[in-house]
């Protein structure tokens, strides 16, 4: 019973506890016994709440029990990126310089999830900051991908993709700046969206680049990540950009899939050279696939897509120094007193606690932002890649003109191994290549598992992108695609991934 | 920092860095200047094409959302308690956060 409880998806879990076929205890203890058994290979998670999850868990199905569900979701349990507030429990961000800070609050996106009853297993790990594609970059140490522990699970969301993909959570919560949903989500056979702008509050949301900054779902189906989108998206007060309109019907775009008669646009910069041909390959399959259930394919160009690389590692350096300026030592999280200084000034104490808190990546790009937006570069620099963010903005809007929904591979390779390149930053920033143009534009996008590559036998992901607000065709082609998929393999991608742990 | 951007990337010397560095507040070891220098200087190549392709009368965009002066209405709000927002402080002493010296030794 417990096995098949972990392999459900979450509207099934949802269903059995609807039915009182199961509790929440029973869901989630499921769910912590399998983290006991295989997190030490994957090491998704850097914080579990075995305690708060249970206590949680029972309050549910007293609620359940009184007739008094609070969502369809009361009672499933989620796993959360480590970049949310949660009042009560670490929130380190991956970084050794947040170690130990327990927030006072939670975020939005977290209070929504405890209003709707979903028990919170712990905290996932991630690149520090969010800043990096293989969680290499925690400081923590990488999570690793359960097709194979050798290899990296994306990033920066890679402990909330590896904790769905490993079976130890039904959902999860990632953020998506430049991708870390979406790659991690390919990687690993997952599903990952990410919202619009705006769709999802950032209140409580560690700040990366606060212009790029979305949450949202990590699951195993389209139907379980409209479900969790439902829960957590929507107008918030608290997060100035929050768009103030109602979302879309997301849940119900999943039961309308059908592709006849879509406008599909495959972006001719976003594949070609630079793409695994297996990742490739994969591609071509899906997009076959769709011709035949009905879809209308073109090709369309966004032509200053290729320039999107270079304006955000432009942008997103330059909002990061800004936004982690306030990792001072002097209100919250790690404070150091420099060597051989008596009585060492506020700035000297700053200066030494964040040489000893930051890793070298988070340094790279704050010392590169500080650079881009120092007098007489900003212009050069940050000037011109708004003006870029522009042109790709421009570039969707008239791709979305001739169709309903875009699609390209989500990530140029399969998962790579861990260390293969961790000191080639560069080649660590292609893995976002396909990604960030939703980002800097800020339309919604979803990854879906479309295969697995011949060369290697791992996954590759079909990337659908939407126009603003429009999230609710990532869920109608979303799905009408996973449907088709999961039938041509006779069940989810994920059914083919090893045993972990030496369990069946 | 003497060449214009325009041009080619400049390549930035390991005192610039250190420059950078006390700008940004991090106190870098002699290895991490030795090895960010290079470093940087290859992100900057790579991504000195975007200076290249926007024309003058291209609006900058600082923000996928068209946004202005969102307002909330000012009323009293709970907040966080005293004890709440010094839990995690590294410092603390009489409700309040506790800090080293801002002013110099000579002031």
């Amino acid at each position: 019973m417990a096995t098949d409880l972990i392999r459900m998806t979450a509207a099934d879990l949802a269903e059995l506890l609807a039915l009182g076929k199961a509790t929440s205890v029973e869901i989630t203890q499921a769910h912590l016994d399998r983290i006991a058994a295989v997190d030490d290979d994957v090491h998704a998670f850097l914080h579990v709440d075995a305690d708060g999850a249970l206590q949680a868990a029972r309050e549910s199905d007293a609620r359940r029990a009184a007739g008094e569900a609070a969502s369809a979701l009361d009672g499933v349990p989620i796993a959360v990126k480590d970049v949310l507030a949660t009042r009560g429990l670490p929130t380190t961000c991956g970084s050794r310089i947040l170690q130990g800070w327990v927030p006072p609050y939670d975020a939005t996106v977290v209070a929504r999830l405890r209003a709707a009853g979903l028990p919170i297993l712990g905290k996932t790990n991630m690149d520090e900051f969010a800043m990096g594609s293989s969680t290499e970059h925690s400081a923590f140490g990488p999570s690793r991908n359960p097709w194979d522990l050798e290899r990296i699970p994306g990033g920066s969301g890679g402990g909330s993709s590896a904790a769905v993909a490993a079976y130890e959570a039904p959902l999860a919560i990632g953020t998506d700046t430049g991708g870390s949903i979406r790659q991690p989500a390919a990687v690993t056979g997952t599903i990952g969206v990410k919202p619009t702008y705006g769709g999802v509050s950032r209140y409580g949301l560690v700040a990366l680049a606060s212009s790029l900054d979305q949450a949202g779902p990590c699951t195993r189906s389209l139907l379980d990540a409209a479900m969790l989108h439902e829960v957590i998206g929507g107008h918030d007060p608290l997060d100035s950009t929050s768009i103030d309109q109602a979302l879309p019907a997301l849940v119900e775009a999943t039961h309308e899939g059908s592709l006849r008669g879509v406008r599909v646009g495959v972006v001719r910069e976003l594949g070609g050279e630079g793409y695994q041909a297996g990742v490739r390959a994969r591609f071509d399959d899906s997009v076959a696939l769709m011709v035949e259930a009905g879809a209308e394919v073109v090709e369309v160009s966004c032509p200053h897509f290729e320039y999107g690389l270079g304006a955000y590692y432009l942008i997103l350096p330059s909002e990061a120094s800004s936004n982690l300026a306030k990792f001072d030592a002097m209100r919250y999280g790690l404070r150091v007193l420099p060597d051989g200084i008596e009585a060492p000034s506020a700035e000297q104490v700053m200066t030494a606690t964040r040489e000893m808190g930051f890793g070298a990546e988070v340094k790279r790009r704050i010392i590169l932002g500080t650079y881009a937006l120092s007098s007489g570069y900003y212009d050069a620099y940050y000037g011109q890649a708004q003006k870029v963010r522009t042109l790709i903005s421009r570039d969707f809007a008239s791709a979305f003109e001739q169709v309903d929904v875009l699609v390209s591979p989500t990530a140029p390779t399969t998962a790579f191994k861990i260390g293969e390149k961790l000191d080639d930053p560069i080649a660590m920033y292609l893995n976002d290549i396909a990604t960030i143009p939703a980002n800097l534009a800020g339309v919604p996008g979803v990854s879906v598992p479309n295969g697995l590559a011949d060369e290697d036998g791992l996954p590759s992901g079909l990337q659908i992108l939407a126009p603003a607000t429009a999230d609710d065709r990532l869920y109608r082609v979303g799905a009408a695609v996973e449907s088709l998929l999961d039938a041509s393999w006779g069940g989810p991608l994920l059914a083919k991934a090893p045993a972990l742990g030496g369990q069946a | 920092m003497a060449e214009h951007p325009q041009g080619q990337p400049p390549a930035i010397t390991r005192e610039e860095v250190a420059h950078l560095a006390h700008l940004a507040r991090i106190d870098l070891t002699d290895g991490e200047l030795d090895q960010l220098a290079p470093q940087l200087a290859g992100i900057l190549e790579a991504v000195a094409s975007v200076s290249k392709v926007a024309a003058d009368d291209i609006p900058p965009m600082s923000h996928a959302v068209p946004l202005t002066n969102v307002f909330r209405p000012d009323e009293l709000r709970p907040g966080l308690t005293a004890e709440e927002a010094l839990a995690c402080a590294p410092e603390a002493e009489e409700q309040r956060f506790k800090v080293p010296r801002i002013l110099g030794e000579e002031a």
